[in-house]
C-alpha cells in the first residue's frame, strides 16, 4: 500500500508542475526589474506558459486551472479584473480549436503560431481593459509588451521543454 | 528538444485519451462554455463590485508579499552590481560633483538649523502649538504593477507596521503616490502617474491652483489652470492641500512643457530608482468624511 501511495503522490506532484511553473511566472511579472532603459514592462509570461502547456500537455492545463491562474494574475497585478484572464482564455481557446496545426509542428511553426495567437489574445485583453477603464490604454505599451512576449518565447519554450523531459 | 505529447504521455492519460471522442468533445465543449461564462462574469464583477475585488486583491497581495520580496532580492542584487559597474567608470567625476553638492548642502543645512531655531523661538513667543507630528514608515518596494492600464507598486509594509489606506508615499525627491490598499504585510501604492490619480496642486511662485492628472505616461498633465495663467516651464509644483488627501507644500515636480492644449509636469521622483518609499501618516482627521465623498464622486 505504501509504495502505491508514494507513486500516486509522485504522479500528482508531476501533474502539478505546469500549474506551479505558470503561477511562478505570473508572480515573477510583478517583481520590479527597474531597468526602464531596457524594458519598462515585462512580457506576458502567463500567456507563454499557457500556450506551451496547452499545446504539449493539455491534460495538465485544464479549463478550471486557466481560470484560477488568470484570476490570480489579475488580482496580483493592478490590471482591470478579468483582462489578463481573458488573454489566457483566448490562448487556450485558440490552441484547442486549431489542434491539428500542432501535430508534428516544428519549433519555428510553433513560434509563428504563438506570435499570431499572442497578438489576438493581447489585443483582446487590451480592448477589454480600455472598455472597462473608459479610456484607451497606451497602444505603444501594448506593442512593446507583445514584442517582448514573442521575443521571450524561445527561452521559455526551451525551459519548459527541459522541464518536460526531466520531470514529466 | 520539443517532443510531441504522444511521446511523453504517461499511461494514466493514455487511458483517458482512449475514451470515445464524442463524449470527450462534449465534456470539452461544456468546459469551454463554462470557462467563457466565468471569464465574462469576472469582467463584470470587476466593474460592479469594487469592494469585494479590493478585498480579494489585498488578500492575494498579502499572501504573495513574502514570495515577491524573496524574488525581488536577487533582481535587486544584480541591478545594484550593474549600477556599481557603470558608476565605477565615472567615479572620479561623481566624487567631484558630490563634493560640490555637499558644500552647497552644508550651507543649506546651517541655514535650516538657524531657521528652525528661529521658528521655535517665534512660535514660543506666539504661543502656537507645534505642528502635528507625522508618523512614517519606510518600506522597500517589492513589486511593480505597471502595465498598459495602471501605475502602482507594492511595498513591504502593511497594517502590522502602521500603514493604512490614504497614507502618503514619498521618495527622497518628492511625492510618489498614495496607499490605496493595505494588507497586513504589504500595501499597494498608486503612483501619481496612474490614470486615475488626481491631485490638487499649486503651480509656480504665484501658486496657481490646478489639478495634476496622471495618464499613465511619465509626465502627468496639469488641468484646470485659470485662464490667462502665467505658468512657464521650470515652475515648481507642490501639493496645495485642497481636498485633504495630501498636506500642502509637498514637492511634486516642475512644469516640463506648456502648450495651447496642455501643461505637462516632470515629477521629481526618479522612477528608475524607486527602491524605498516613506509612507507618511499626516493624520488629517477633520477631513476624512468630505474626503471619502470626494473620492466616491471622483470614481464615478
Amino acid at each position: 500500500m505504501a509504495p502505491d501511495l508514494v507513486q500516486r503522490l509522485n504522479t500528482l506532484a508531476k501533474a502539478l508542475i505546469p500549474a506551479l511553473l505558470t503561477a511562478f511566472l505570473v508572480v515573477f511579472v510583478v517583481v520590479p526589474l527597474r531597468a526602464p532603459e531596457v524594458a519598462p514592462l515585462v512580457p506576458a509570461l502567463g500567456v507563454v506558459a499557457v500556450y506551451y502547456w496547452s499545446v504539449f500537455r493539455p491534460d495538465l492545463m485544464p479549463a478550471w486551472l486557466i481560470f484560477l491562474l488568470g484570476l490570480f494574475q489579475d488580482l496580483l497585478t493592478a490590471a482591470p479584473l478579468g483582462t489578463g484572464l481573458l488573454a489566457l482564455v483566448a490562448i487556450y481557446f485558440l490552441v484547442a480549436s486549431q489542434r491539428r496545426i500542432f501535430v508534428n509542428a516544428s519549433f519555428l511553426l510553433l513560434w509563428v503560431v504563438f506570435a499570431l495567437f499572442a497578438a489576438l489574445a493581447l489585443t483582446l485583453a487590451w480592448l477589454a481593459g480600455s472598455l472597462l477603464v473608459g479610456s484607451w490604454g497606451d497602444a505603444r505599451l501594448l506593442l512593446l509588451q507583445y514584442a517582448l512576449t514573442v521575443g521571450v518565447y524561445p527561452c521559455l519554450a526551451w525551459l519548459f521543454g527541459r522541464t518536460q523531459q526531466l520531470l514529466l | 528538444m520539443i517532443q510531441f505529447p504522444e511521446d511523453v504521455l504517461p499511461k494514466r492519460s493514455g487511458t483517458v485519451a482512449r475514451l470515445t471522442s464524442p463524449v470527450r468533445a462534449l465534456v470539452q465543449r461544456f468546459g469551454f462554455l463554462l470557462l467563457i461564462a466565468a471569464t465574462i462574469a469576472t469582467l463584470a464583477l470587476g466593474k460592479a463590485d469594487t469592494l469585494l475585488v479590493e478585498r480579494a486583491r489585498i488578500m492575494v497581495v498579502d499572501s504573495m508579499a513574502p514570495v515577491v520580496a524573496l524574488l525581488s532580492e536577487p533582481v535587486q542584487g544584480v541591478e545594484q552590481a550593474m549600477t556599481g559597474l557603470r558608476e565605477l567608470a565615472e567615479v572620479r567625476q561623481i566624487n567631484e560633483s558630490l563634493r560640490a553638492e555637499n558644500e552647497r548642502l552644508m550651507a543649506w543645512h546651517h541655514k535650516a538649523r538657524q531657521l528652525e531655531a528661529e521658528n521655535t523661538r517665534l512660535r514660543q513667543l506666539l504661543n502656537l502649538p507645534p505642528d502635528p507630528g507625522a508618523r512614517y514608515v519606510s518600506a522597500r518596494v517589492i513589486g511593480d504593477n505597471s502595465g498598459a492600464f495602471a501605475r502602482s507598486v507594492l511595498v513591504a509594509a502593511g497594517t502590522e507596521d502602521g500603514t493604512a489606506e490614504g497614507h502618503v508615499a514619498l521618495s527622497g525627491e518628492g511625492l510618489a503616490g498614495r496607499v490605496v490598499e493595505a494588507g497586513e504585510r504589504a500595501a499597494r501604492v498608486m503612483l501619481i502617474t496612474d490614470i486615475s490619480s488626481r491631485i490638487p496642486v499649486s503651480v509656480g511662485l504665484t501658486g496657481e491652483r490646478a489639478v495634476m492628472a496622471g495618464d499613465n505616461s511619465a509626465q502627468p498633465r496639469v488641468l484646470y489652470l485659470p485662464p490667462g495663467h502665467q505658468v512657464a516651464p521650470g515652475d515648481r509644483v507642490v501639493t496645495s492641500g485642497h481636498g485633504g488627501v495630501f498636506p500642502p507644500d509637498i514637492p511634486v515636480g516642475v512644469v516640463a512643457a506648456v502648450s495651447e492644449q496642455s501643461v505637462r509636469l516632470r515629477p521629481y521622483v526618479d522612477w528608475t530608482r524607486l527602491d524605498y518609499l516613506r509612507l507618511v501618516d499626516y493624520d488629517l482627521p477633520g477631513l476624512i468624511a468630505p474626503l471619502t465623498d470626494g473620492q466616491a464622486a471622483a470614481d464615478e
